[in-house]
């Protein structure tokens, strides 16, 4: 390092130039460059060619050379514990991520916290603290990855298209087993349209009818007429929604006396007049395929289909 | 290279202190004895906790516990830690104020380690004539084997306090064992490692160049300093007198013969430098090098009793002192640092004696904000959050209040055991019955329903006690409960 020195007078002539000059006396050094930066860039370039070897870099073609690093990684089945795949493939950070996952200090103790979510009944896991605040955890993660898109990522659904899941109202049941049912095999929501049966007024006054039910109307002449219609053969409404219009969990049918609309989005409407043209030109038009909860069997496993139900259940305060 | 050239890089002059008796090296010497004991022994010592590790000092990273004897240190109470450094901040700002580089001559590591190593090269080379004659010879038989000696001792003395660092951050008994079998994780590797190499260059190699070039309190410790605090000088008057120091020699030999010739009293025997481990002479008046260790002092008292001279030739005083003025201590600037050194120790000690057994948190789930049950009422979720800072179990109740008839819902779980230092989310609804909506004026008012006007920015308070495994106030969490807002 004894030539890391000051020039205290740097004289012109002393210093080489570039023999370039501007106007008149503006001259550029040609000093040497350190020699330590120098070999520092010399180490850039070294390292820059391993690098090619080694990571994905230049573009070629339509791809990319990808380099002669690995990264080795397995999927295990959650319900099984069993290796499904096994992969080996060019360095990439997605790939990493997974190693990572696979093999991260904690992935043990949450196998071991699925092996007791399998082990245990939906009841059992609700009363372990630690157990639910796993199915939280995990649960939130499948919730967003498998539910989210149609039921929101808090699970509130969207009125008239997807069921809440927080509110303690359940068109097919909210026990446990019944929500890991729905889940499992899926559900297919039906109300026949009545539009060609029952006349306009006739409609108004079911609709008048079915308002009364959770006294969002006052009883009158016409609700009178529409229960008729409900109760009687002419609209056979009890048939699924019961007789107390509560509706039948095992036919998926809304119960009408609560304060809950998952269809007709009666709290939203201002007048009467508004709240019973909605419930008429729903009657009107019924549900076909439209409302359809798909299955996922075969998309889920088991476990997370557990893990989901005790998940969803916890969402609403369950029933 | 021409005169008109400056070199920016000095190369090291080797500096060989001959060693010396006296108040201040006991004392340095007790200090120092003192801080190994503890630095070595402490990790050793254990400490009977339940459910936690018995390792008296012990910062678990991976387990996010400090264990410091009796206290338990969560991550959240890291803080301490800001406390702990801004005290230890302003205690070397107090301390220089008054008495200069006392950390610096008596307690920094730098110079404890130097010294220690300085004590190696002395007991295994000799005397510094005959370290000066090895370091200056050629190499020989004997020069081979008393360095490579030295060196070993040293890097053995390097080696045992990178380990015994990195055993203040795992189990100790443990870590020596893994250790030595090559099974000890390559974290305590690397820091072992780490820590030996600069240990062996700092303490052997570099020295007192660290304390000159590369330490930034010492540079910023002199700008603390002012002309009443203390220093460690050479009384020029009395040692130079009108012409000057000489040595004892033919009429010169007592304080009198000198006086009469106008001699000081230093004979110029060149101890104070001999011993100076930063190679300075103190003669020259206050330089940045010096890290007051005072061993000059030794040097020349030794000096002056033999000469039965009165002592204080060199010695800890004060610019103002020297000059004939008084040294005051009580200064604007020393009460302030004391001041804010007393408020930060005790807002520090307060708040580590008042700490909860156990935090609670309550956020409110935001997504939905609210539901709508089916007979109408309301209902919040919040995620509680719990931590059981103690290594004991405890049980835990959750209960609210501040919003009339609402009623919580934890599944069972309002009253809850923790285990050990565990932490726990757990998810509390809340509901209130359906809120009415005014419809003039003319309808009874009711204390457990709520109008709906009443709710816009209705609250509700978490309470969390201990009921059962600690004493501690109750943890009271303030959150917003929201209603719809559409009719």
């Amino acid at each position: 390092m004894s030539d890391n020195t000051l020039n205290t007078k740097q004289k012109t002539g002393v210093v080489q130039t570039t023999g370039h000059s501007w106007d008149g006396d503006l001259q550029e050094y040609t000093n040497p460059l350190p020699r330590w930066w120098l070999w520092c860039f010399y180490g850039t370039v070294v390292f820059s060619i391993l690098y090619w070897f080694i990571y994905p870099s230049w573009p070629v073609g339509k791809g990319w050379l990808k380099g002669y690093g690995t990264v080795d990684y397995t999927i295990t089945d959650k319900a099984t514990g069993g290796t499904v795949e096994k992969k080996d493939q060019h360095w990439n950070t997605r790939a990493l991520l997974l190693e990572h996952l696979s093999e991260a200090a904690n992935d043990p103790k949450r196998k071991e916290m699925l092996a007791k979510v399998q082990a245990a009944t939906p009841e059992q896991i609700a009363k372990d603290p630690q157990l639910m605040e796993f199915v939280r955890s995990v649960g939130k993660g499948l919730f967003g990855d498998n539910c989210a898109a149609c039921h929101g990522q808090g699970g509130q659904g969207v009125v008239g298209l997807y069921p809440n899941l927080t509110d303690n109202d359940w068109l097919w049941g909210g026990s446990t087993d019944k929500i890991q049912e729905t889940i499992t095999l899926g559900r297919k929501g039906f109300m026949p349209a009545f539009g060609a049966v029952l006349k306009p007024d006739q409609l108004d006054d079911v609709a008048e009818y079915v308002l009364t039910l959770s006294n969002e109307a006052k009883p009158s002449e016409a609700a009178d007429r529409g229960k008729a219609i409900f109760q009687g053969q002419v609209g056979g409404c009890y048939y699924c929604h019961g007789a107390d219009g509560k509706g039948l969990a095992s036919m998926g049918s809304a119960n009408l006396t609560d304060k809950i609309w998952a269809i007709v989005d009666v709290p939203a409407q201002k007048t009467l007049q508004d709240k019973k043209a909605q419930i008429a030109s729903f009657v009107a038009k019924g549900v076909n395929n439209t409302r359809i909860m798909p299955t996922w069997q075969n998309r889920l496993s088991p476990t997370d289909i557990k893990l989901l139900a005790v998940y969803v259940h916890q969402l609403s305060g369950g029933k | 290279m021409s005169d008109q050239t400056v070199p920016l890089y000095q190369k090291r002059i080797p500096i060989h202190p001959r060693s010396v008796k006296g108040r201040f090296r006991t004392l340095k010497t007790g200090i120092l004895t003192l801080a190994y004991l503890v630095y070595f022994l402490l990790p050793w010592l254990r400490w009977d906790r339940p459910n936690a590790p018995n390792q008296a000092v012990l910062y678990d990273l991976p387990g996010r516990h400090f264990y410091i004897f009796g206290l338990t240190v969560q991550v959240q109470d890291i803080f301490w830690l800001a406390g702990v450094l801004i005290i230890f901040a302003i205690l070397l700002f107090f301390v220089t104020g008054l008495a200069g580089r006392v950390w610096c001559g008596y307690f920094c590591f730098q110079t404890l380690w130097t010294d220690l190593y300085m004590m190696i090269e002395h007991w295994v080379q000799g005397e510094r004539p005959a370290r000066l004659r090895l370091s200056k010879g050629p190499w020989s038989r004997e020069k081979l084997i008393k360095v490579s000696a030295t060196y070993a001792i040293w890097l053995l003395v390097a080696f045992w306090t990178g380990l015994t660092f990195t055993m203040y951050w795992v189990d100790a008994p443990t870590l020596v064992v893994d250790f030595l079998l090559g099974r000890a994780p390559s974290s305590a590797y690397f820091t072992t490692l780490f820590l030996t190499t600069t240990t062996f260059v700092m303490a052997g190699l570099a020295r007192e160049q660290v304390c000159v070039y590369m330490c930034p309190y010492a540079r910023f410790q002199s700008a603390m300093f002012d002309h009443d605090t203390l220093i460690i000088s050479y009384d020029r008057q009395r040692g130079e007198g009108s012409k000057g120091r000489a040595r004892l020699g033919k009429g010169l030999k007592t304080r009198e013969e000198r006086q009469a010739q106008g001699v000081g009293d230093c004979i110029d025997c060149g101890y104070c430098v001999q011993v100076c481990p930063v190679g300075i002479d103190i003669r020259n008046g206050l330089q940045y090098q010096c890290i007051s260790c005072a061993l000059c002092i030794d040097a020349c008292d030794v000096v002056m009793d033999n000469q039965k001279w009165p002592r204080g030739l060199v010695s800890y005083t004060s610019e103002n002192a020297l000059n004939g003025k008084k040294t005051t201590l009580l200064k604007p600037k020393t009460l302030g640092y004391g001041v804010i050194l007393t408020t930060a120790t005790a807002v520090l000690i307060w708040s580590i004696a008042t700490r909860s057994p156990y935090t609670a948190m309550v956020e409110q789930i935001r997504q939905p904000l609210y539901t709508q049950l089916s007979d109408g009422s309301i209902r919040n979720v919040y995620e509680v959050k719990l931590n059981n800072k103690l290594t004991a179990p405890m049980t835990v109740g959750i209960r609210i209040e501040g919003l009339a008839g609402a009623t919580l819902d934890m599944d069972g779980m309002e009253r809850i055991a923790l285990e050990p230092q565990e932490r726990i989310k757990l998810l509390a609804r809340v509901r209130i019955p359906p809120p009415r909506v005014k419809e003039g004026d003319a309808h009874e008012k009711r204390d457990d329903v709520h109008e709906k006007d009443d709710l816009e920015h209705a609250k509700v308070t978490f309470v969390v006690e201990a009921l059962a495994g600690a004493t501690a106030k109750p943890i009271r969490r303030n959150v917003p409960f929201y209603v719809p807002d559409h009719d």
